[in-house]
């Protein structure tokens, strides 16, 4: 289970501080499959950083009782100088996992070939996705953060992270953000949608897609 | 092909801390050693290379003009020891100045911490000139042109405290670096400063009265001129105060380790 508590973040800027959540309260447990929606800038990746604990809470609290994923595909990790087998290795080792049986995993998945013998500041982006989404899949967490994944990539390679995502990994729990109407449909089983830095819980997907649709037709000003 | 799966106690990062920190660190010190010095070209040999460049160009330099540099100690010793040790105090801070800017995406796996960060590179620096150090006296010695230390135990204690000022130094400018950039603009010419002021060039001994008391509240000459008597033993006449040495780092530490503890980073894409 994941629980916040009355989280808020605030940021510096050059006009003061700015609070992006308004405090949070939101219980995930283990399986649950949750979406974010929200505007451009609302906190919903905010959101999935504070609960993987890439950013602290400014106040209000953050327990974890599942392993959480660093966000899905997110590629920042990664040391443009390093091989991709390289990267690789650092992350088994630092999550104290065999790298030689992870290898032929991310070989067969990432599809990447000769490639994973180059350094990573050579792949294109789609590339360096693929190896991402790959190295993603070789730590197992109880709850997977997803921040706009599938974004990037071929068709094929999408739907093959899907199968691996959505099928394999079903009983997971997980925290989507995605602007995709098709992909947060069919996979989740609860919807958040952010509005003024605080949430809204729904449960159905159409009800939620039409306070969505109706919060894009209303003007934004940050 | 399916996916191995962990069992997820693995993949839980507070399990077991030093475990973990150690993992990380290994992680971290391998990381950091393949991007300093890559697998392909000359790599770690320049670790060595450089010090030696550096030591031979000095000996043939002072040789050759016969500059007096305060007593009639061998110049080639009297070079790598000052150098090695200018290397270490100096280069420490350096590698840890900006650290976490530059590696902030690594803090998206909660078990990294800045703490591991500066940790690895003050080890691999430490490592670095260590064996440098001893790679150059060993070589020097075949050659016939330094001798060996008279006092290697004293040599190591010296040194190990060294060390520990560096990494304590290291630290705090590493933390202040993240809040301010004058650090990073500073840090250079403020170390080209203290360069003639930290033992490279001259021994104590060489130095009124007055400026002998002044300058021996810097830590690196202390430990320098405790380094050079476990070298050169009953050739010098060394001054020095380890104690204070120990006390300041002692403190410096302390204050190192609260300010990375009181850090926040914040994990950014990219």
């Amino acid at each position: 289970m994941i629980r916040l508590t009355d989280v808020t973040k605030q940021y510096p800027t050059n006009s003061g501080m700015r609070t992006i959540l308004k405090g949070i309260n939101l219980t995930i447990r283990r399986g649950e499959h949750v979406g974010i929606l929200g505007r451009n800038g609302a906190g919903k990746s905010t959101l999935v950083r504070v609960i993987g604990g890439a950013e602290q809470a400014t106040t209000g609290t953050v327990e974890r009782e599942m392993s959480v994923s660093w966000p899905l595909a997110f590629t920042g990790g990664f040391h443009a100088k390093l091989t991709g087998i390289d990267n690789l290795r650092f992350i088994c080792r630092i999550y104290g996992v065999d790298f030689q049986d992870r290898l032929a995993f991310v070989k067969d998945f990432s599809e990447l070939g000769a490639y994973l013998y180059e350094p990573v500041g050579v792949y294109s982006s789609g590339m360096r996705a693929r190896l991402a989404f790959a190295i993603s899949m070789t730590i197992d967490f109880d709850c997977y953060l997803i921040d706009e994944v599938m974004a990037v990539g071929d068709d094929s390679f999408r739907e093959r992270c899907k199968v691996e995502l959505f099928e394999k990994r079903a009983d997971k729990a997980m925290l989507i953000v995605s602007h995709s109407h098709r992909y947060l449909k069919g996979t989740c089983n609860r919807f958040l949608l952010f509005r003024n830095g605080t949430i809204e819980e729904y449960d159905d997907f159409d009800e939620v897609y039409d306070q969505y649709k109706a919060l894009l037709a209303e003007p934004q000003t940050f | 092909m399916p996916s191995k799966l962990v069992e997820p106690a693995q993949a839980t990062p507070s399990s077991n801390g030093l475990l973990v920190q150690g993992r990380v660190l290994h992680a971290l010190l391998i990381r950091e050693m393949l991007t300093r010095y890559g697998r392909n070209n000359l790599g770690f040999l320049w670790l060595f290379l450089e010090p030696m460049l550096f030591t031979l160009a000095v000996t043939a330099l002072w040789t050759a003009t016969r500059t007096i540099h305060g007593s009639d100690l061998p110049i080639t010793a009297f070079a790598i020891t000052g150098y090695a040790s200018m290397l270490m105090w100096r280069n420490m801070p350096a590698r840890c100045i900006n650290a976490i800017k530059g590696n902030k995406s690594l803090m998206f796996h909660r078990q990294v911490r800045p703490l591991d960060v500066y940790l690895s590179r003050i080890l691999l620096e430490f490592g670095g000139s260590s064996a440098s150090f001893v790679l150059l006296v060993v070589a020097f010695w075949a050659f016939d042109a330094v001798a060996l230390p008279e006092d290697a135990l004293q040599l190591l204690g010296g040194w190990l405290t060294l060390g520990w000022f560096g990494a304590g130094l290291a630290m705090v400018l590493g933390a202040l670096s993240e809040k301010s950039e004058l650090v990073d603009k500073l840090w250079p010419p403020f170390s080209y400063l203290l360069f003639p002021f930290s033992g490279a060039a001259f021994i104590v001994e060489s130095l009124p009265e007055k400026a002998r008391e002044i300058l021996l509240y810097l830590p690196m000459l202390n430990c320098v001129e405790f380094i050079r008597e476990g070298y050169f033993g009953t050739k010098m006449r060394a001054y020095y105060d380890m104690e204070y040495v120990v006390v300041f780092n002692l403190v410096l530490s302390l204050v190192a380790l609260a300010m990375v503890r009181l850090q926040t980073v914040e994990a950014d894409y990219e």
